[in-house]
């Protein structure tokens, strides 16, 4: 217990220490307010590609419907901001998101986790579109035009903060007891199901606390931008999480963050290109995918025990 | 009700493009269980071929429409060649091999936007449109060319698998691979094969489409391309026949939700139905029931 929290507080301190370090950047000047939207909208992919892991790799359930979910936290939080524009709204907002994504999720979770591989993700893409397709034409999200001159709420330090505590809390989860219940449905569903696991909640607890974070992120994105329409929320963006997902790792956690970073200024790279953008970012997936198939760290994570624990062992080594 | 009938024949005109579309899904899936994200991007670049075809070689309809398809099936060997071959011969995830056919769709549609610009061309009018009046329906003579060149062309499919030597190995091979090539079957080959042909449907539909709505930009095949995978899942992937009334079925939904009036709901509504079958069949309309193995 003690080594637990110990470790917990060593995970605060990298996420507290590498806040400090964009301060720093910022306040000498290396990082200007362009590379600190960069950062902002890494910090957000973070937590999409986090989220989208905790479903995709470690419950092993295909969903390619994660933009559904940020669609919902983006508008729930451009809505409440528009009536509230304080600090309270901000928090009510991303409830409110989290509560609506959570309770779909939920309705959707059931019966379609029943649903394998390839079917289970032409499913979640469906739901996905159906939300976007009533935020559409729904009057209160004004449909296709979308809200502008949302309040901005958010920066890139909430934004962190943000990012930080869902990517310990989903690490947690998956150490919990919980965790290796989901892990053992993922590795062997009938096996799980024959030692008294009921997979189905498992698989269920997974998508909805996905989802529920995949909202959270859209909050995020709405009060950061300022401004949202239905067709920032369509399947490219599901699959642009996927990408980052697969690119790090499917899995790992660790991969996740790292593919969200690097395709953070992968993008910053190839904007110099112009037109080409596209043709050369598509060509580096295929050549990438061809040469490292289980993508930057297949499914090795970095662990804090692990670290110290190998220094205790070589420790009681050399004595 | 005459609208309503009127919009039936419409929607099975437009489901035969997608139940073409289905057909190069399905044969995919079922041999190796891959969703060629590229396969919508193949009947934009079929479109685009027959297009340039017409304006700049103001060849013959039927001729482009032949010179589209082996063009088609010769881009889908090569996709598979390059881009999905190795990665089978490497054992990768499936999901890697999925994200490398999303990398493909990105590559064709970007590079043609890159290379021909984004903007939509109005496709040539190769053929004189004719409009029968048969009662209260109006037909064209282009819908109805639509449609019997794809309950031809699925014909020929059905031949090619049901009866040549290429179609049996195809079905070995999507039964059991392994099994397949020690029997002495070519895999990749048969693979290959498998690319070319639903690549050339593909092809087919492009040219068939552009000739209907007269309008063709890099993008087109984003939408149908899911259209047509969500009609070959409810039809029950891997089953030929199922696409082909997977396929109708999508496009008579569509049409109706269109004459109902309420046309922004109208791939909601596809959505939906498509839950709902996977909800009560869970592999699709006509697909086979897996069991569980231990």
């Amino acid at each position: 217990m003690k080594r637990n929290v110990r470790d917990q507080l060593i995970w605060l301190a990298i996420a507290v220490g590498g806040w400090l370090l964009i301060d720093l950047l910022t306040l000498v000047g290396i990082i200007n307010p362009f590379i600190l939207t960069i950062i902002t909208m890494i910090e957000i992919n973070v937590i999409l590609a986090v989220s989208l892991n905790l479903i995709l790799g470690i419950s092993g359930q295909f969903s390619l419907g994660h933009a559904g979910f940020m669609a919902i936290g983006a508008y729930s939080s451009a809505i409440i901001a528009e009536k509230v524009d304080n600090f309270g709204g901000f928090l009510i907002g991303i409830l409110i998101g989290i509560a609506i994504s959570g309770l779909i999720a939920l309705i959707e979770g059931i019966p379609t986790l029943r649903l394998r591989g390839d079917y289970l993700a032409i499913a979640t893409l469906g739901v996905s579109e159906i939300i976007r397709i009533t935020i559409n034409n729904l009057e209160i999200t004004n449909g296709p035009k979308g809200i502008f001159n949302i309040p901005q709420q958010s920066n890139w330090s909430i934004v962190y903060i943000f990012a930080a505590a869902i990517t310990i809390i989903i690490v947690n989860i998956v150490h919990s007891k919980t965790g290796r219940a989901i892990l053992s449905v993922r590795d062997n569903e009938i096996a799980a199901e024959s030692i008294g696991l009921n997979t189905t909640k498992y698989k269920v607890i997974a998508f909805v606390i996905g989802a529920a974070a995949a909202s959270v992120a859209g909050s995020l994105y709405a009060t950061y931008l300022q401004s949202i329409t239905p067709g920032n929320f369509s399947f490219m963006q599901s699959i642009s999480t996927l990408i980052m997902v697969v690119l790090g790792g499917v899995g790992s956690i660790t991969g996740s963050i790292l593919a969200a970073v690097v395709l953070g200024f992968v993008d910053v790279i190839l904007q110099n290109y112009g037109a080409l953008r596209m043709v050369l970012y598509s060509l580096l997936l295929i050549i990438f995918m061809l040469f490292r198939p289980s993508g930057f760290l297949g499914s090795w994570e970095f662990s804090v025990k692990r670290l110290f624990s190998a220094k205790d062992k070589s420790q009681k080594e050399t004595k | 009700m005459q609208v309503i009938t009127q919009q039936i024949f419409n929607g099975i005109f437009l489901g035969s493009i997608y139940a073409l579309l289905a057909l190069g899904y399905t044969m995919v899936y079922g041999i190796i269980g891959l969703i060629n994200f590229a396969h919508g991007d193949v009947y934009m670049i079929g479109a685009f071929i027959g297009y340039f075809m017409i304006t700049n070689l103001h060849l013959n309809f039927w001729i482009t429409l032949v010179f589209t398809m082996a063009a088609c099936a010769l881009i889908g060997m090569l996709i598979e060649f390059l881009a999905y071959r190795p990665l089978r011969h490497h054992g990768a995830p499936k999901i890697t091999a999925l994200i490398t056919a999303i990398g493909v769709s990105f590559l064709l549609e970007n590079g043609m936007t890159f290379l021909f610009g984004g903007d939509s061309r109005s496709f040539p009018q190769a053929i004189k449109l004719v409009t029968y009046q048969i009662g209260f329906l109006r037909v064209t003579n282009i819908q109805i060319l639509i449609f019997v060149v794809a309950v031809v062309l699925m014909i020929a499919l059905q031949f090619i698998v049901q009866k040549t030597k290429m179609g049996r190995a195809m079905r070995a091979v999507s039964v059991d691979t392994d099994a397949a090539s020690i029997v002495g079957i070519k895999v990749d080959q048969t693979i290959s094969f498998t690319f070319a042909i639903g690549s050339a449907l593909a092809g087919a539909a492009g040219v068939l489409i552009g000739l209907y709505y007269n309008s063709i930009d890099p993008l087109m095949g984003m939408t149908p391309g899911i259209k047509a995978f969500i009609a070959a899942v409810v039809g029950g992937i891997g089953v030929i026949p199922g696409a082909a009334i997977g396929g109708w079925l999508i496009g008579l939904i569509e049409t109706l939700t269109y004459s109902i009036g309420i046309s922004s709901w109208k791939d909601a509504v596809v959505y939906v139905a498509l839950i709902l079958v996977l909800l009560v069949r869970p592999t699709g309309l006509f697909g086979k029931k897996e069991g569980e193995k231990v």
